[in-house]
């Protein structure tokens, strides 16, 4: 499939096709993480610059590996270290960064649109990893990419969100990628954490977990930000914990063999019950390696893209590369 | 008679509707002629119908007589921010877009919450444009709008200020707001109140709501500013003191408001183009050249808002010119201010309603001119014998492009760029004498 896209901004932009596309190559991308040496040359030369500007440890490292395992040279800049940090606009570092001539950036930034914003003034591929209440669109790709490891195939299964959707960047890209790959989606969650509006959205709208839990094959818990009990949407994490904090007895109403996600950060005892956690149902550790595969396949998408612009040795040294990667998906595949 | 300095012929009166003594019927678009004298209207009458020896004449060749507009709701942003706009650039671009008189409100820095800063503003005024546009600049409410302690009103009304708000920063403290009615009312200035509960309204800017739940942005719901309405008409009734609220944006406010006028409580109001034309989505794709505050809403608030203007529950229309300099608004939605242009655009916008028969004319120009002339007591010309002679010859059917180019405010923050508009402002007189 010839990559039609410079940047991901949401999974809204993919089709069911393209999203097939990304689920293949992470599947021939899953072996080479677990072999001795870790790494392919495919993209060798590159660069990719990890621009977070708001804390995080999981994302930030699995597109770090990601990258390192395809050869691609990566640079981390985070908020504090960077000029962002001394008022420098978000325009102005844009510019900065495109001249120093990046093949792809990873964008994790606090404010919803900043991915959408770099993109449109970037030559290179924008990568968003997580912009505000928005979007998460690798985060949604691993989890179906997950539960498709499970289950073939993710039509007619019955998933429920359960916690923070309202401010949930990891809800909003899963409720469109989950119905979209054919999917019921359910929400669960006090009123205060669920969107406005939420009835217009594709999906079933719960206060009660006992009745959202009934029959779903796979639970999603959202991490629950301390945030929420300052600004007043919560009276407290026990009274949290006592209604919507999701236990093994939740998971006996679910369907025999349900499983569960939760993107990360846990919090043991608050969204989820520390046993659940490392229950044989949890699929949490599951989601970081497809986590890592995923990022690969989408780093591999995006940065090879544009042979057709490119000056003819670049174009035929790309071909080779192209052909490793051919061969290295054939082992894969073996 | 008295002797007559300048005779208008031939203007096409948009109205069936006239204004002068024997109301006759007219056919739209029957020709008129304006006599004035003194900078004042003498008469306007039939085309032909009275003979007079005028020192100027001017062949209208049927361009459209309105009134000169009064833009209620402005940001000039001088002193403090003259890189967004200033006095001379926002009269400039109120003579160009049809507005003989503006006011504007007092969030410029320093505030204007003493007459220091009020005679500056009329004093570049005057410099940059002797012949108007007319400034009636706004008092600050409370000392640096900060809510806490009254402003000086007495030496602010004094010193040329014709009414008195906190606009942009509401007072949270109900007590306060109250105290500041009845002061003001004692110093005979008219309030103005932005209607925004402060605790409810965080996400200023984006509507609650299906985009601002699609975009992933903070919204604030349609109540954060009916609440604040419906104290404030409450406060209107029980203190018998008059109370305009600015800039409707909601069909709960219109309902509230409704309700208050039934009931014969002074309040008036005011709402601007961009609700009745915009809705939230135009805030798609983070387009923050569409965030405002109180922000765009839905299309039931526009069908509310164009019906309340129509029947008079809305009284007045104003524009709520806010400039941002470009790299303002050239961030990420959420660090965006607030606000959008409206002196250059705001005629040619709204006149669309008369065109497609949402609004006669006659209510488009009380919506304009006699409107706020009532309310904050500023001449205005309903074509009557006595009034100020402010009006435009304007062409309703020229298009234009809405460019950077064709903007005379200094800033360019308007959704409607990249848009063409209908009418053209083709000659402005202020007082008889002509400014564009």
């Amino acid at each position: 499939m010839q990559w039609r896209h410079k940047d991901l901004l949401d999974v809204t932009q993919l089709s069911p096709a393209e999203v097939e596309h990304v689920f293949d190559t992470a599947a021939s991308f899953l072996e080479i993480n677990t072999r001795p040496v870790k790494k392919v040359p495919t993209l060798k030369g590159r660069s990719v610059v990890l621009f977070f500007a708001e804390p995080s440890t999981r994302t930030k490292t699995s597109f770090d590996i990601a990258g390192k395992r395809l050869s691609a040279d990566t640079f981390s800049l985070a908020k504090s270290g960077s000029s962002l940090s001394k008022g420098e606009s978000l325009k102005d570092t844009a510019l900065t960064l495109q001249a120093m001539a990046p093949d792809a950036i990873v964008i994790r930034d606090s404010r919803s649109g900043a991915a959408a914003f770099l993109a449109e003034r970037l030559r290179c591929a924008v990568i968003n990893a997580g912009d505000g209440w928005h979007a998460h669109p690798t985060q949604a790709l691993l989890d179906a990419f997950t539960l498709r490891g499970v289950w073939g195939n993710l039509a007619g299964r019955t998933l429920l969100i359960l916690g923070d959707i309202a401010h949930s960047r990891v809800a909003r890209s899963n409720i469109h990628l989950l119905t979209s790959l054919g999917a019921k989606v359910r929400l669960c969650g006090p009123r205060t954490l669920l969107p406005p509006m939420a009835e217009t959205l594709p999906v079933s709208v719960y206060t009660d977990l006992d009745k959202a839990v009934r029959g779903v094959d796979a639970v999603m818990c959202l991490r629950l930000q301390l945030e929420r009990m300052q600004a007043g949407l919560l009276p407290d994490l026990r009274e949290y914990a006592e209604r919507w904090g999701l236990g093994l007895r939740h998971l006996e109403r679910a369907k025999p063999g349900a499983k569960v996600l939760h993107p990360g950060p846990i919090n043991r005892g608050v969204e989820i019950s520390s046993n659940l956690a490392d229950a044989a149902e949890s699929l949490i550790l599951d989601q970081v390696a497809s986590g890592v595969a995923v990022r690969m396949a989408l780093l591999f998408l995006y940065m090879t893209r544009k042979e057709s612009d490119m000056t003819r040795k670049e174009s035929d040294m790309t071909r080779k590369e192209s052909d490793m990667t051919r061969k290295e998906h054939a082992d894969a595949r073996d | 008679m008295p002797a007559i300095d300048l005779l208008v012929r031939g203007a096409s009166w948009p109205s069936t509707k006239a204004p002068w003594r024997d109301q006759n019927a007219l056919l739209p678009e029957d020709r008129v002629d304006l006599l004035v004298a003194g900078g004042k209207v003498v008469d306007l009458a039939p085309s032909g119908s009275i003979e007079a020896e005028a020192a100027e004449v001017v062949e209208a060749e049927s361009l459209t007589l309105l009134p000169g507009l009064i833009d209620a709701h402005t940001h000039l942003r001088e002193p403090g921010f003259e890189y967004k706009e200033d006095i001379a650039s926002g009269l400039a671009a109120a003579a160009a877009g049809g507005f003989s008189a503006i006011m504007c409100m007092a969030n410029t820095r320093p505030v204007n919450d003493n007459a220091t800063v009020t005679e500056l503003m009329l004093r570049k005024a005057a410099a940059a444009h002797p012949n108007g546009p007319r400034l009636f600049p706004v008092a600050g409410l409370t000392l640096g709008l900060a809510g806490e302690t009254l402003a000086p009103l007495g030496e602010l009304a004094r010193a040329g200020c014709v009414a008195a708000s906190n606009d942009g920063l509401p007072v949270k403290n109900t007590e306060l707001f109250r105290r500041a009615m009845e002061y003001a009312a004692t110093v005979d200035l008219p309030v103005i109140d932005h209607c925004e509960d402060p605790y409810l309204a965080p996400g200023a800017g984006m509507n609650e709501g299906r985009t601002s739940a699609l975009l992933g942005l903070r919204g604030q719901p349609a109540a954060a500013e009916a609440i604040q309405v419906a104290r404030d008409i409450l406060l209107a009734d029980e203190l018998e003191i008059p109370i305009h609220l600015a800039h409707v944006s909601c069909r709960e406010s219109v309902e509230l408001i409704a309700w208050g006028k039934e009931r014969g409580i002074p309040v008036t109001a005011e709402t601007c183009p961009h609700y009745l034309f915009l809705t939230e989505e135009a805030c798609e794709g983070y387009n923050t050249l569409a965030k405002v505050n109180p922000p765009l809403r839905t299309r039931d608030d526009v069908v509310a808002l164009r019906q309340a203007l129509g029947s008079g529950v809305i009284d007045i229309l104003a524009t709520d010119h806010a400039p941002h300099a470009d790299h303002e608004k050239e961030t990420p939605f959420s660090d965006a201010p607030c606000g959008l242009t409206g002196l250059d655009t705001a005629l040619a916008w709204t006149w669309r309603l008369v065109r497609e028969g949402a609004l006669s004319a006659e209510e488009f120009m009380r919506a304009w001119a006699t409107g706020p002339g009532r309310i904050f007591r500023l001449p205005a010309n309903g074509f009557v014998a006595g009034d100020p002679a402010d009006f435009l010859l304007f062409d309703p059917e020229e298009a234009w492009e809405v460019t950077p180019e064709m903007l005379r405010s200094k800033s360019k923050n308007t959704p409607l760029l990249g848009s063409t508009l209908h009418g053209r402002v083709k000659a402005h007189f202020i007082a008889g004498r002509r400014i564009v």
